[in-house]
């Protein structure tokens, strides 16, 4: 149980996926530009990696060492490609704000790397916390660094209006290069939280 | 060629090159640019790597959702074949440049194989049929992605190199110092939008 926890505690900060490996970087960017975007973008992305580490530790046994990237990359898109059309089904919205990026979880290096470095060595319920664990972690950089974004560049969260007449929206925020200096920033900001940690 | 038709793709080419950039107006492709933009050689190397890769992608996917998925009404296989093109692909480029120049082989490395899991080649490949891009465009499109994408590369890395003598704040050094800069880019490129509209 204590390994558990400590599996599922390793990707929300000492691993975490963004802010420590600085992989997924394209969706990270490109999807923040609402809270509600980077919230939706983070599940559809937790949903794939929990999804495919449970098969893929499952018959890892039965994966051939030569062809095992190939075979895990064939998982991972059905997987995003059930997502894909799930989400076109039930929230279309969602998934025409999010265009691209859907489709493009299978190439998100954190997915991939998950497979090679953990589900591929570990029992399916060590997989499991892994895989939740690296979800949220994704997940909640994501969601702050959008709400920071929609806060900055439109004067609301979540679609609501928090920020009165008075504030001039910074359009800049919203837009590309919004995205690359706010991050640089949270990362920053992130670094300095560490060392005073360590 | 019908005169029109030759300024169409023109066009096509330089608003892929400048006002659509993959990487910092479209998000894609931030992985190699963070990871391999420390040297202009690399970097320069790693562009000529992708350009290549993409126009091939670009040919290549075309040809197999045209006649294959289109014609036999499959557009759920989209994600799983473009995903295995690409991949074999890659490899087969790989196995090209390590017989022809193993000097560049060696330069590129890892960067090599995983060109497989740069977004900016799947999000071409997807883009294409969005756009209903008919043979020829979808090749022009491809190259211009990979001129754009080894533009923005290079750019990077010549300030990479300078910024070395730099006095930059513990803090910001490496990951979060480039995301900043990539963000004043942004800004630059943003000078080009209004310039070509397709």
């Amino acid at each position: 149980m204590k390994q558990l926890i400590a599996d599922f505690k390793n990707g929300l900060w000492q691993e975490n996926p963004i802010i420590k490996l600085v992989i997924g970087m394209c969706p990270t960017l490109a999807v923040t530009n609402t809270a509600i975007n980077g919230l939706a973008m983070g599940l559809a992305t937790s949903f794939v990696l929990i999804s495919s580490e449970i098969v893929i530790s499952l018959i890892k046994k039965l994966i051939p060492n030569n062809v095992r990237i190939p075979s895990y990359i064939l998982i991972i898109a059905s997987f995003v490609t059930f997502t894909d059309y799930f989400m076109k089904a039930f929230v279309p919205d969602i998934a025409s704000s999010l265009s691209l990026f859907i489709p493009l979880i299978v190439v998100n290096c954190l997915i991939l790397g998950r497979q090679e470095a953990f589900a591929s060595k570990n029992p399916v319920h060590r997989s499991i916390a892994d895989a939740v664990g690296m979800g949220l972690g994704f997940t909640w950089v994501l969601v702050a660094l959008s709400i920071v974004r929609e806060l900055l560049g439109m004067g609301s969260v979540f679609g609501i209006q928090l920020l009165g007449s008075w504030y001039q929206p910074m359009i800049i925020m919203i837009l590309p290069a919004g995205a690359f200096i706010s991050l640089g920033i949270l990362i920053g900001i992130m670094n300095v939280i560490s060392s005073r940690e360590g | 060629m019908h005169m029109n038709e030759f300024t169409q793709i023109l066009l096509l080419f330089f608003s892929t090159v400048l006002v659509n950039n993959f990487i910092l107006v479209q998000f894609l492709g931030i992985c190699p640019f963070l990871g391999v933009s420390k040297q202009v050689g690399t970097a320069f190397s790693m562009g000529m790597a992708t350009t290549f890769v993409m126009t091939l992608t670009a040919a290549a996917t075309w040809l197999i959702n045209t006649f294959i998925l289109e014609a036999l009404n499959l557009p759920f296989l989209q994600y799983v074949s473009f995903i295995i093109v690409i991949a074999s692909l890659v490899q087969f480029v790989e196995m090209f440049i390590k017989k022809t120049s193993p000097v560049l082989y060696k330069a590129l490395g890892i960067y090599l194989p995983l060109i497989t899991t740069n977004c900016a080649i799947l999000g071409l490949a997807l883009q294409i049929p969005l756009n209903n891009y008919g043979f020829i465009a979808s090749v022009v499109f491809g190259f211009g992605a990979g001129v754009g994408f080894t533009l923005a590369i290079v750019l990077m890395a010549g300030l990479r190199e300078n910024l070395e003598f730099g006095d930059v704040p513990s803090a910001l050094k490496g990951v979060p110092i480039t995301l900043i800069i990539a963000g004043l880019m942004a800004m630059a490129f943003m000078g080009f939008s209004g310039m070509i509209s397709v």
